[in-house]
């Protein structure tokens, strides 16, 4: 069976964000741009998935500009075996994500699709679910651990209370959770391989879905700012801060 | 028109967090939208359901009990939500892990796009939401129809929970998707207050060093009635289970004071602790950024100040 990945193009996780002066956004121009980690983790669990002979097809999507070509060269350089890319220069909001990756799913029918939980940039955490959603499909969100036998998964999902385990259908759609596999870097003969993998350019027009945004941000602001820290001596100086100023103990 | 809650529960009890996102409701529903109604959809939680009736401002309170609800899942609960939705101008959960699992699932069935993590109402399709972990506040308009809103708790201060007297209605079960089974739960158990309500946490780093360790805090969190958390890095090194995680990956708290022992600063602990109203950082290293964001600071041996404040708080407290 096949194996979908979707990688995004972020700001990367390293970078701190600056607001931009006119409120409109933040500061993406001359930023370093990477892989969404949880995308990396969705890569690598597909990857081993394949390794294992679970799956014999590993399929990188990235939706957006032109430069998410770079995003789908670094998982071919991890070891996806091909690409497509979405390309629009409109913002892309999850609702149409989601759209836009059924669209792709329909043509290429993967059993199991594994997205990151979250982008680190919007910080929406819904792009997996609302795939799920529009396909029919089960859901298997914040995975930490996934076993695969016949036509039936089971997954290992972090909740708020400890961790929880659901029996899914295949197909099925994954998100993945940080302690689900620590992502391979890409070895140098790995990066050189990838620039000859197949990635098929499509746009929204050509997959017939509209991705007009329904969210308009009307600006973006920085919080506010703490007022800075007392460095105190002992902690019984602590200790009489937090009882007597601060009122807290 | 009216405003949806989701009640978040075990099947035992109602979630604090319910509380938080009908206080989203009420500045809603001061903002024209309505009365306020809560949805209890799990099995054998007819004392949710009275408990849910028991809140502030609640007008009414559907229970939807049947064993395909129960655990939450996603693919039987959605459908239920859709079908109710017509009713209702915006439809609310809290920013848990069942509410960002629910709630997407049924804005794509409903063709709208979800409004995350809300962190201010501006109107009644205007809010105000965190991006980039925290480091920048967008507000976003709603040009959809129903707004499908999950509500970041740390945000709304909870309402009472008691003081109501809604009418409960059942409401008939939509039935097994047969897409997803529950298996099992292996969830934490302790006596201490839950990280997202409690008023004190005390949390440990990757400088404690190991999850012995942990005890040092434990003894201090009994004296202040405080619950225990840890950053990404000491759950990563398997110190503490992944439920006591602080951090944007993890539970965001905002509670009355935060003390971080042995944790640097990562942006990504920062983004889910910096809204506590005092914080407290013990670490060696003077340069750690934590130091950045908080009001206190103590810079030594975690393993001398811990037993020395234990051991003041003892003193004082008897």
């Amino acid at each position: 069976m096949k194996a979908l990945v979707a990688v995004k193009r972020v700001v990367d996780y390293n970078v701190k964000v600056r607001v931009k002066a006119d409120h409109t956004g933040v500061e993406t121009a001359n930023v370093k741009m990477s892989m969404n980690p949880f995308d990396e983790i969705a890569v690598e669990e597909a990857l081993r998935l394949r390794e294992a002979g679970t799956v014999d097809e590993v399929i990188a999507v990235s939706l957006g500009v032109q430069q998410c070509t770079e995003t789908i060269r670094t998982a071919l350089a991890m070891g996806a075996d091909r690409g497509v890319l979405v390309q629009t220069d409109t913002e892309l909001q999850p609702l149409a994500v989601a759209k836009l990756l059924k669209a792709v799913i329909d043509q290429e029918k993967p059993e199991i699709v594994i997205v990151g939980k979250r982008a680190i940039d919007d910080d929406c955490n819904q792009t997996g679910q609302m795939l799920a959603a529009l396909l029919g499909w089960p859901q298997a969100t914040f995975a930490s651990k996934l076993t695969i036998s016949g036509g039936d998964a089971e997954v290992t999902r972090e909740v708020d209370g400890g961790l929880e385990t659901i029996g899914y259908k295949l197909p099925l759609i994954m998100s993945t959770d940080l302690r689900l596999n620590e992502p391979r870097y890409a070895s140098l003969p790995n990066i050189m391989k990838a620039k000859k993998k197949p990635i098929d350019t499509k746009t929204p027009d050509e997959l017939g879905v509209d991705v007009t945004p329904r969210l308009v941000t009307l600006k973006v602001e920085e919080p506010a700012k703490r007022q800075g820290v007392v460095k105190v001596g002992s902690v019984a100086e602590l200790v009489d801060k937090l009882k007597l100023e601060a009122r807290v103990i | 028109m009216a405003v949806l809650v989701v009640a978040e529960h075990d099947a035992g009890a109602l979630k604090p967090a319910t509380l938080n996102a009908v206080a989203a409701a009420t500045e809603l529903s001061k903002a024209g939208a309505g009365d306020i109604h809560i949805l209890v959809a799990g099995s054998g939680c007819k004392a949710v359901a009275d408990a849910a009736a028991q809140i502030a401002g609640v007008a009414k309170v559907l229970l939807a009990d049947d064993a395909v609800y129960d655990h939450g899942l996603a693919e039987n609960v959605a459908p239920l939500l859709v079908k109710l939705a017509p009713g209702y101008s915006h439809l609310l959960a809290p920013t848990t892990t069942a509410g960002k699992n629910l709630m997407p699932r049924v804005a794509a069935l409903l063709d709208v796009m979800q409004i995350s993590d809300i962190a201010g109402v501006v109107s009644q399709d205007t809010f105000v939401r965190p991006i980039y972990a925290g480091n920048a506040l967008a507000t976003v308009q709603s040009k959809d129809g129903i707004k499908v809103i999950t509500v970041r708790g740390t945000a709304f201060p909870p309402v009472e929970g008691t003081g109501g007297s809604a009418a409960v209605e059942t409401v008939d079960s939509t039935g097994d998707s047969g897409l997803s089974h529950f298996v099992k739960a292996e969830l934490s158990k302790s006596e201490r207050p839950e990280l997202t309500s409690a008023r004190i946490i005390i949390s440990g780093g990757r400088g404690m060093q190991s999850g012995d360790n942990f005890h040092l805090l434990e003894s201090v969190a009994d004296k202040l009635g405080a619950a225990v958390g840890a950053s990404r890095a000491a759950v990563d090194a398997g110190f503490v289970p992944n439920d006591y995680q602080v951090g944007q990956t993890g539970k965001i708290v905002a509670p009355e004071l935060y003390i971080a022992v042995g944790i640097s600063g990562a942006i990504q602990h920062l983004a889910g602790m910096k809204d506590s109203k005092v914080i407290v950082a013990i670490n060696k290293d003077e340069e750690a950024p934590i130091f950045q964001i908080a009001d206190y600071g103590l810079v030594g041996d975690l393993f001398k100040v811990i037993p020395e404040l234990d051991e003041e708080l003892g003193k004082r407290n008897s």
